[in-house]
């Protein structure tokens, strides 16, 4: 028979062992482990050589900016009329202020994220295009920014609704800021600028936001109709879905801007060609939305159902305070993804006739003063929409993390 | 065993049948539960023993026969089935506590949207629910910083937060590991005492001697025995009730 065995004093507490590398141990282990990699290494190497000496040539000598700085106003506000520009930087001034505000209400402590946010103003105003005059608007946003900051700082968490309402009220007055309400003819700072002057990075954001607030909530709620149980209303979500998704978004926006006329009774006012546009971007985006919902809600284990229902919740409470927060926070990624998409299409309604950042660029290309400057204007707006792009992505990456406290 | 209805029995259940598709899961249920009882139901794995307790909240539909909780009937109107889940507190195998939710929030979701309670009522009361569970320094945590004994008794109180006149459980112990089985087990031990109605479906036979009041034993979706412990596990009558008595002491 075998002796029992038994330890007599515990084995020591270690830390983990640590790895140490020299630059040249890093360099062989992570460039030239074997053969392989190291091919690999002087191929990438040889390809870096033939692309950035040219490209950093081309830039700082080669290409001719001037075509930046003489259309810039173009390429931010489109035909915009100056005298009543400073109406978008009321707009912005607003929107720093508000979502200063409601970052303090939301978030007490100084994130990087935050230290992210509060730079984009002033690494803004390091770009060389910009005149004096512009640098100190933007450091007007970054203040009233802070100011909001301050004051939504003060603001206790279950109060946090006012920052939601507030900052609905931004998206709906916005486009009445923008649109003004004096008559036309006034030389008032609010006369009414028609949207068929709309344009440049202006229109694109502008699509992009109003298309993105309002097809989230239509996809939530095509994506809750597709899994009712009442048969009508699965079945209208089902077809708008599936037809929407079968069809092009270019299609639908010719449809918007060409057809829709046609459809409509005689004597039917006009409809203004940037809302056909918007329109089109909303329910095409709200049927892909609908479907990453859709992944979302059945990904929520059944138990959570269960559990709900058990407790007495009426199927709308089940939805709003249990399945619904559980199913959004799972699909960020995804509708994120599918939001910077949605970006970059409103660049398809210069193809027919809106002034976006790319219709401007090509109306500037279209100017005889500056042929042969494709690559200078594409490389230009190629990095503006890079730059928002990005810092969504980033956003997002921050709002998982941030949101990801106690998951399973 | 009789279908007769008395005027102290809470829980009614009169000639209840189920199928799943074409598989006859709960055959001719006839069980009348009293106020403040305790009933254990036993039973081989697939006998219908959850099936049956999911039923008395809907979770389930049954097909044919009548249900009756509290006084109110159980029928296909949406007001009855969900005055019946209010009344009606449940406990699952797998906890089911919303994870993106404190477990102050979890317990305080329905009094406060169902019951329309005051925050801080609502507080209050959870913050005495999870004494009696005995982990009121976890309030603020989220489930998943909890062991799976401390995620049930969260569930429980949960549950008790809507002040229910019945509690279900299904299988509460069955998803924990050994050495938390004994603090979830007190604490229904606790509740029980205190006088709560219970429906209890488990393994623990250790519970059931001791805590039940009547235990049923289910096979093949049929009610196959009632009885006191004592009854059960000195002189069990049917082949079927023998066998499985056998094979898991």
């Amino acid at each position: 028979m075998a002796a029992p065995v038994v330890r007599t004093s515990s084995a020591e507490v270690l830390p983990p062992p640590t790895e140490r590398y020299t630059v040249l141990g890093w360099l062989k282990k992570n460039l030239f482990a074997n053969w392989f990699n190291t091919l690999l290494t002087f191929l990438a190497l040889g390809f870096l050589y033939l692309i950035i000496p040219p490209l950093i040539r081309w830039v700082f000598t080669g290409a001719e900016w001037a075509v930046i700085p003489a259309n810039f106003n173009l390429f931010m506000r489109g035909q915009y009329p100056a005298e009543q520009a400073l109406r978008i930087w009321i707009l912005l001034w607003l929107i720093g202020a508000v979502v200063g505000f409601a970052w303090g209400v939301w978030s007490k402590e100084v994130s990087p994220a935050l230290v992210v946010v509060a730079a984009i103003p002033l690494l803004l105003m390091l770009i060389p295009f910009f005149s004096m005059d512009t640098r100190l608007k933007l450091l007007g946003v970054e203040l009233l920014g802070a100011v909001g900051y301050g004051i939504g700082r003060r603001v206790p968490r279950q109060h946090s609704r006012i920052a939601t309402w507030l900052l609905v009220i931004l998206l709906l007055s916005s486009w009445l800021i923008l649109r003004g309400f004096a008559p036309e003819e006034s030389a008032s700072l609010w006369a009414k600028v028609p949207t068929n002057l709309w344009g440049g990075l202006l229109l694109s954001l502008l699509l992009a936001v109003f298309g993105i607030g309002f097809s989230f909530p239509i996809g939530v709620l095509l994506a809750l109709g597709r899994q009712s149980k009442l048969p009508a209303i699965r079945t209208v979500s089902v077809l708008y879905i599936e037809f929407i998704r079968g069809v092009p978004l270019i299609s639908l926006l010719f449809m918007g801007q060409v057809m829709l006329q046609l459809f409509l009774p005689e004597g039917f006012p006009p409809i203004d060609r940037v809302l056909r546009a918007l329109v089109a971007i909303t329910l095409f985006s709200a049927a892909y939305t609908a479907e990453n919902v859709r992944g979302g809600l059945q990904s929520v284990p059944k138990g959570q159902y269960e559990a709900a229902m058990s407790l007495g919740l009426s199927t709308y409470q089940m939805m709003r305070l249990i399945i619904l927060p559980q199913a959004l926070r799972a699909v960020i990624p995804v509708l994120v993804g599918q939001f910077i998409g949605l970006f970059k299409d409103t660049s398809l309604v210069a193809l027919v006739g809106l002034f976006d950042l790319l219709g401007i660029a090509r109306v500037v290309l279209a100017n005889p003063n500056w042929l042969g400057t494709q690559r200078e204007v594409y490389v230009f707006i190629a990095v503006l929409y890079w730059i928002f792009s990005y810092a969504m992505s980033y956003a997002s990456r921050r709002l998982e993390i941030s949101l990801g406290v106690g998951q399973r | 065993m009789s279908g007769q209805a008395q005027k102290d029995d809470i829980i009614i259940l009169q000639n209840v049948n189920k199928w799943f598709g074409e598989f006859h899961v709960l055959r001719d249920i006839n069980l009348n539960v009293k106020r403040q009882e305790v009933v254990v139901i036993i039973g081989p794995s697939g006998s219908g023993k959850s099936t049956l307790i999911r039923c008395i909240n809907r979770l389930e539909e049954h097909q044919s026969g009548e249900i009756i909780v509290d006084g109110i009937p159980l029928t296909h109107d949406v007001r009855n089935i969900e005055k019946i889940r209010s009344e009606t507190g449940m406990v699952f195998q797998q906890f089911n506590l919303f994870p993106h939710l404190t477990v102050m929030e979890n317990i305080t979701l329905a009094p406060i949207h169902v019951r329309k309670m005051k925050k801080d009522e609502a507080e209050k009361i959870a913050m005495e629910l999870l004494g009696r569970v005995g982990i009121p320094e976890q309030a603020q945590k989220y489930p998943g910083q909890l062991s799976g004994g401390q995620q049930q008794r969260v569930a429980i109180a949960r549950a008790l937060a809507m002040r229910p006149k019945i509690m279900l459980f299904d299988e509460p112990t069955s998803a924990l590991d050994p050495e938390m089985i004994k603090e979830v087990l007190d604490v229904m031990q606790e509740l029980a005492e205190s006088g709560m109605t219970m429906l209890v479906v488990t393994h623990e036979m250790g519970f059931a001697k001791e805590v039940a009041d009547r235990i049923v034993f289910m096979d093949s979706g049929e009610i196959v025995e009632v009885g006191t412990p004592e009854h059960f596990f000195t002189n069990p009558q049917h082949e079927r009730t023998k066998l499985f008595l056998s094979q898991i002491l």
